[in-house]
């Protein structure tokens, strides 16, 4: 068993981060949280209701969305086109398979609004499969946020960035927490030190401890298990 | 599933080679030519290659544009053809309501077939569809209805509508025609259509689809279904052609003769499974004479097209046109 007895809550309008060492078992609440894994036994609650027995794709309409660890773009689109996927859907025409795809040039206003959020508006027309790694997440989280949601799941959203890119998702993952929730998953301290107003530490898939930066950093179990000792 | 040939087209869009007008005029010499072919070409082999064109787009809206590769579209163009021949010979009843019911039964079969073979993808989808197929010839062997090994034979053509006679192969080519077209052009359209855009994010990242909220095996569903339709309405209108529906329309030679005029044409490009189905006919028609050879031909122009264009007959047209100066 992965995870067991991580009884999380994470509170509306917080950013919460999910730290611990490699196969702690962070994305594995991802997967569950989002029902990419049925949990064997336990209940998720969202927004107050039990969403332990719904599927991916009504937990994504509820407005729990997630991102991946490794960039998720759909790599033969253009950027715009990235967007514009995520967009299509509030049309209600996702099933017409008898319409135009003209009809889903309304959207490109907002899109275009999504990319300009994120640096990628002057890349709009590139293949997604052509933009360095940075951009890509960059592009994934434009993605995610044009669905809107109102519990943004990232994982490891900094991974594999180089520094000026960090600094980029970092002041818009502040942002657009502003008027949402988000909870990440984080290698990078620094990151998650200066963004997240609580912090959990999973190990070995059970909690270790959660708190503010502040107390979870001096925990001595912390130090012990994640950080170690201090250099 | 990546359908190289796809990605071609869309970059020549990008670089403004294909527009439009550009497109509008292409389509638009093709349907004229598609008009005066009969007086070149005998119309026989003709609609015998339209049928198979037809199939193969079918074919190519669920393996190009969605990916996924199914080993049983046979099922769909021989119960089509069976219930066609059936309705129109037993029944007396005219061509048009043949094609619908045969249609109709093919949509189902679709349906039943998709919604369970959708559960599994890659090998594991591929061999329950071929499962599937395989129950299907099992029943045109068994059921008093189909022939079995004869066949169901002499399907009359009635008067489309009670008005048209369809009795002279040139009639009956403009009516295969007619139906060619309007099933073509439906598969273009899904193509290009909302739900298109959503296939081809499934195809391209499907966790990322499911993750923003896309409900992946309906979209799956609704795509196999409409493939299975149209397949269906290939089949159709064969034995209306043909004048008679046969095990070998249901064998599994058959499923994998649609993969093979595909890939050769070139997967997930509109034009390619018909150009595909029109060498596939030709090479069946002119080289009959070398007998049982004719299967180690095929099998050799299909292994060399797979290792040497590997998009396909039109992936690698449109490949070259990218370097072409316009």
């Amino acid at each position: 068993m992965a995870v067991a007895g991580v009884d999380l809550r994470v509170r509306r309008g917080s950013i919460h981060a999910l730290i611990g060492p490699n196969g702690a078992g962070k994305t594995t609440v991802f997967n569950l949280l989002t029902k990419f894994i049925s949990p064997s036994a336990g209940t998720i609650l969202y927004q107050g209701r039990d969403i332990t027995g719904e599927r991916p794709a009504d937990v994504a309409r509820k407005g729990m969305v997630r991102s991946f660890q490794v960039s998720a773009t759909f790599p033969n689109l253009t950027v715009l086109e990235n967007v514009r996927v995520a967009l299509q859907r509030k049309l209600g025409t996702s099933f017409h398979f008898w319409k135009s795809d003209q009809s889903l040039r309304v959207l490109h206003a907002r899109a275009v609004e999504l990319l300009e959020a994120v640096d990628l508006a002057d890349l709009k027309d590139a293949v997604a499969t052509e933009l360095p790694y940075g951009r890509k997440r960059a592009l994934e989280l434009a993605t995610t946020l044009a669905l809107e949601p109102e519990l943004l799941l990232l994982d490891e959203p900094t991974q594999g960035m180089g520094h000026e890119d960090v600094g980029r998702v970092v002041a818009l993952i502040r942002r657009v927490a502003a008027e949402r929730t988000v909870l990440m998953v984080e290698h990078n301290l620094s990151v998650v030190a200066d963004l997240c107003d609580t912090i959990t530490v999973l190990q070995r898939g059970a909690i270790l401890a959660e708190g503010p930066y502040a107390t979870v950093s001096t925990d001595p179990l912390v130090l012990e298990a994640y950080i170690g000792a201090p250099e | 599933m990546s359908a190289p040939g796809l990605q071609e087209s869309r970059a020549l869009y990008r670089l403004g080679v294909i527009t439009p007008a550009r497109k509008r005029i292409f389509f638009g010499v093709l349907v004229l030519a598609g008009l005066a072919l009969p007086r070149l070409v005998y119309p026989v082999f003709l609609m015998n290659v339209l049928c198979l064109a037809l199939f193969a787009s079918a074919f190519n809206l669920l393996l190009g544009y969605t990916g996924l590769l199914s080993f049983g579209h046979a099922a769909f163009l021989s119960s089509a053809a069976y219930v066609t021949g059936y309705v129109v010979k037993a029944w007396g009843l005219p061509p048009e309501v043949g094609l619908l019911a045969g249609t109709a039964v093919a949509a189902l079969l679709g349906w039943l077939i998709g919604a369970l073979a959708i559960r599994r993808s890659g090998i594991y989808f591929a061999m329950i569809t071929l499962g599937f197929a395989q129950m299907i010839y099992f029943l045109a062997v068994q059921l008093p209805f189909t022939g079995g090994e004869d066949g169901l034979q002499g399907i009359p053509r009635r008067p489309l509508l009670g008005l048209i006679p369809l009795e002279s192969e040139g009639a009956m080519y403009y009516f295969v025609y007619a139906v060619f077209l309007a099933g073509f052009f439906v598969i273009y359209r899904a193509v290009h259509s909302p739900f298109g855009h959503v296939l081809r994010s499934i195809r391209e990242n499907e966790p990322r689809a499911l993750s923003l909220g896309y409900d992946v095996d309906r979209y799956k569903l609704v795509a196999f279904v409409l493939s299975a339709t149209l397949a269906g309405l290939a089949g159709a209108l064969k034995a209306l052609v043909m004048q008679f529906a046969t095990l070998t329309d249901a064998h599994w030679h058959k499923s994998g003769e649609v993969v093979l005029m595909t890939l050769l044409g070139g997967m997930g490009t509109i034009m390619g499974p018909s150009v595909g189905a029109l060498v596939v006919v030709t090479m069946d028609n002119y080289l009959s004479g070398f007998g049982d050879w004719v299967t180690v031909i095929v099998g050799a122009v299909f292994v060399a097209g797979v290792l040497g264009f590997r998009r396909g007959l039109v992936g690698e047209a449109l490949h070259l046109a990218r370097n072409f100066p316009f």
